[in-house]
């Protein structure tokens, strides 16, 4: 059973991967951007769905993983002159250090109360980079297009806002950030995790230091929102305090619930349906924020399970 | 040292009447999601755009009488009912659906957030609007004059606060929701309507922070967006006080009140908030279950 899951799950990962691949030789210019914003996103919420789907911990405050990544490699290039790949590194492993002095604190609480925390660690961070405003442009964000450089790729010089860059970058993040999860999710460390979802109780009992665990997946799933939010810095070479406020903690929430929690594609799916749906209504009032708030009431109510989650359950039992 | 000493103490108290203002407020606004926190074991996010609402329709009751003290006395009157009714509304139509599940819950009020927030941006407009105040008098102290209606504020949420208090312990509708807040099964089988005392728990909740917007909006001005801050502000003072406990909110609601009047006076309101949120970190390493709170696991 669970050589043929992986099997299932790999050929199914390398088949949206390839198409994705695939695709950007036919897609128009408008969708070929939207895509690459798309991908960045996604590995965003991927790392989300690995603690909401798969270890049961919902968070309220991956906006704050997301945007220290997304800062630390922005001032760190602005003022330190690092390059991206040093940025890179140094957004990572001050994400890491983040996450784990987070988790030792709010994951001595559990629940409701864990949420709260996670909101509020969040909306510090929001405040924190408003307070220090000097340092980091506050409200208004900053552009680092000019520090970056050119990237050489086989002799040739790159700019990293160029769209087949962009589009392969993401598109590359995406992929490792599938497979990384899936190989986790069906070793032993992630069959704990899921035991850990199942029934928390019951896996302390058989022996397990669910404690640990649970900041391990705390650990992991942040450092991986940290560099999706360095690599959106990076691709997009924009920074500021949108990708910090509770709106973007909530958005990989939404985007896991509406695509399905514990699945695999789910939060690609959802990703790309709610970045379309709002393109969409964008188009035909401002007030987009009614619509996402419609669709989480009614996908709670209705479809707890996310589009991916219901066909699995209805009809296709081998979906990963 | 004796200007040190004139300078600094009138701006301690200042900070230290202005902190008290914002706590009598705060623990109203608080004691709201401790309500509905300790009886239906949710917690709801909502619950600031009930507060934004009872501003707002405040604005809308002053801008119809054009009269600032009927404008305020019709707001007082009608704002929590109409909030109430929304709140017992979305409880029917959205909580009572996901079963009451904490998680559920928490992403579907996230949700009704958003409506509620769009729905008066649509309605209201994007901009702040104030609002007059009922009463205008000074109280004058030997260093400053101080804002009678701020003083009225802290009266009438104190009233509300012995008003619920006595509601709690005094009345049929309290001794059900003690019922319903101990064990759901055992009220249900003691015939205590326990449906409709999540519905009432959860309109009462809304009431006590739309009339928290009513009170506040003469001081501040109206907007759509107004309904973050105190939620924020309350979280912080339900776990301080430990989720459901009514005399943990209340006595938390006082300690981060009058800290934040203080450090906003003196440094800013930016940093009072981060440090707020620390100070729940300290608690929480301490006792996980807040000052006064049991354990919820």
């Amino acid at each position: 059973m669970k050589r043929k899951s992986l099997i299932y799950s790999l050929f199914m990962k390398g088949g949206v991967i390839l198409i994705l691949f695939l695709i950007q030789f036919i897609l128009p210019t408008y969708h070929h951007s939207s895509f690459s914003k798309i991908m960045i996103l996604a590995s965003y919420a991927i790392a989300y769905n690995f603690l909401l789907g798969y270890t049961g911990l919902m968070s309220l405050g991956h906006a704050m993983f997301f945007a220290s990544g997304m800062y630390t490699m922005g001032l760190s290039i602005l003022y330190l002159g690092f390059t991206p790949l040093e940025g890179l590194i140094f957004g990572t492993i001050l994400t890491l250090t983040i996450s784990i002095v987070f988790g030792l604190f709010a994951l001595r609480t559990s629940g409701v109360s864990f949420l709260i925390v996670t909101l509020m660690f969040g909306q510090t961070l929001y405040l924190a980079i408003l307070y220090y405003n000097e340092f980091t442009f506050g409200q208004d964000g900053f552009s680092i297009t000019t520090y970056l450089g050119t990237l050489v790729i086989f002799g040739k010089e790159h700019l990293y806002s160029n769209p087949t860059i962009r589009y392969n970058f993401a598109l590359i993040m995406l992929a490792v950030y599938l497979i990384i999860t899936t190989i986790i999710i069906l070793s032993p460390i992630g069959r704990i995790l899921i035991a850990i979802r199942e029934n928390e109780a019951r896996t302390q009992l058989l022996g397990y230091n669910v404690f640990s665990y649970k900041l391990f997946a705390l650990t992991f799933s942040g450092t991986l929102a940290g560099i999706s939010g360095a690599m959106h810095a990076l691709l997009f070479s924009y920074i500021g305090t949108t990708f910090a406020e509770i709106h973007h903690s909530i958005s990989p929430l939404l985007w896991t619930l509406l695509g399905g929690a514990g699945t695999v594609i789910g939060p690609l799916l959802g990703t790309g349906v709610m970045y379309y749906l709002i393109d969409f209504i964008s188009g035909i009032t401002s007030n987009y924020l009614l619509v996402v708030g419609i669709i989480l009431v009614l996908t709670i109510i209705w479809f707890p399970l996310g589009i991916m989650g219901t066909l699995r359950q209805r009809w296709i039992k081998w979906l990963p | 040292m004796d200007t040190w000493i004139e300078e600094t103490l009138p701006m301690v108290f200042l900070a230290v009447l202005d902190g008290t203002v914002t706590a009598f407020v705060l623990a109203l606004i608080a004691l709201g999601l401790s309500l509905v926190f300790g009886v239906m074991r949710i917690v709801n996010v909502s619950h600031g755009e009930f507060f934004m609402l009872g501003a707002v329709f405040s604005w809308f009751a002053y801008h119809w009488t054009a009269d600032s003290v009927w404008g305020f006395v019709l707001a007082l009157l009608i704002a929590p009912v109409i909030v109430g009714f929304i709140a017992v509304f979305s409880e029917r139509f959205i909580l009572r659906k996901v079963e009451y599940n904490p998680e559920s819950t928490i992403v579907a009020t996230i949700g009704i957030l958003y409506i509620i927030q769009q729905l008066t941006l649509m309605g209201f407009g994007p901009e702040a609007r104030p609002v007059e105040a009922p009463i205008y008098f000074r109280v004058s102290f030997p260093w400053f004059g101080y804002s009678g209606y701020k003083l009225l504020v802290a009266v009438m949420s104190g009233l509300c606060l012995c008003g619920i208090w006595l509601l709690l312990k005094r009345t049929k509708l309290g001794l059900y929701m003690r019922a319903t807040q101990q064990d759901y099964e055992i009220a249900t089988t003691f015939g205590v309507p326990t449906k409709k005392i999540y519905a009432s728990v959860f309109a009462l909740g809304g009431g006590l922070a739309a009339l928290a917007g009513v009170l506040v909006v003469p001081i501040r001005q109206a907007d759509h967006l107004m309904g973050l801050e105190p939620l924020l502000l309350s979280f912080i003072v339900v776990i301080i006080g430990g989720l459901g406990s009514i005399r943990g909110t209340i006595i938390a609601a006082f300690l981060i009140g009058i800290s934040d009047g203080i450090i906003s006076v003196f440094y800013e309101p930016t940093l009072a908030k981060m440090l707020a949120t620390l100070f729940v970190v300290m608690i929480l390493i301490i006792k996980p279950s807040g000052l006064f709170g049991e354990n919820y696991q």
